[in-house]
């Protein structure tokens, strides 16, 4: 069998890639894309330690992590639609109306 | 035998995630995005977590990826704007900052306490998750119910054009 280490290992790895996406990309969709990575990552450490103490709860907190991240999502490329609307533009750096 | 679909479907995970962030076009991004969700959704059946597994394919590469991949579309972004960066020299210091948060959480995973190993018995089930999710979570699993009536508000709010 594999140990569940090597799955932590690998959910941190997929976790600093979408640390690194969140910083390093400027369009707010491939924003969203990373913080998808992240969640991705948190639910796969859950299964991960669920499955290697036999308990179901990690699954259900997996359940819910999933509907936020819809939830999320939803609201996220609604308010994606409002800013291109205004700004014609994708790019964060173009929302700087509330800079000082 | 399982170690090898291990290393494939991680291999495939984290190729497509790089691939994500590498990609210009964000379409590409998303195209991607499809297929690391695929993999995450093979090392879940791995763990015995079928019932995750295909809510994983349908709800997350199924509904989520097809809002992502609409929107897109419908805004009809192209490639990325070479706009020139201001703080481009973060990167070099951004990249190790990275890559040292990957090695601390590694290394604690690494030196903890070796619990129990991946457990054979079959804990995933839909009928399993189903009676915890309907005895002892009943009340997040109806407050999310709530959640998601206030998404769907929220998300029609803002962006109509005007109500």
């Amino acid at each position: 069998m594999i140990p569940i280490t090597w799955y932590l290992i690998l959910g941190a790895m997929l976790f600093v890639i979408g640390v690194f996406g969140f910083f390093l990309k400027r369009n707010i969709i491939a924003l969203l894309l990373s913080i998808e990575i992240m969640l991705n990552a948190v639910n796969l450490t859950f299964v991960a330690f669920s499955s290697g103490s036999g308990v179901v709860d990690g699954q259900v907190f997996v359940f819910f992590i999933m509907v936020v991240a819809a939830a999320e999502v939803a609201v996220g490329l609604a308010l994606v639609i409002a800013l291109f609307r205004n700004r014609e533009s994708l790019d964060v750096d173009s929302a700087s109306l509330m800079k000082w | 035998m399982t170690e090898i679909v291990f290393f494939l479907f991680g291999a495939i995970a984290l190729g497509s995630a790089i691939n994500i962030l590498v990609q210009k076009h964000v379409l590409y991004s998303a195209l991607s995005m499809i297929v690391m969700l695929g993999s995450i959704a093979g090392l879940f059946v791995l763990l015995h977590a079928e019932m995750l597994a295909v809510v994983q394919i349908l709800v997350y590469a199924g509904a989520i990826m097809v809002l992502f991949v609409f929107v897109i579309m419908l805004l009809n972004v192209g490639r990325e704007g070479e706009s020139p960066d201001p703080l481009r020299w973060l990167k070099f210091v951004g990249i190790p900052a990275g890559l040292f948060l990957l090695s601390l959480l590694s290394s604690s995973v690494w030196h903890a306490e070796s619990g129990p190993q991946t457990a054979s018995t079959f804990i995933g089930s839909p009928e399993a998750i189903g009676s915890s999710l309907f005895t002892d979570y009943l009340l997040p699993f109806e407050a999310t119910s709530v959640l998601i009536l206030i998404a769907i508000v929220g998300a029609l709010v803002l962006a109509k054009r005007e109500l």
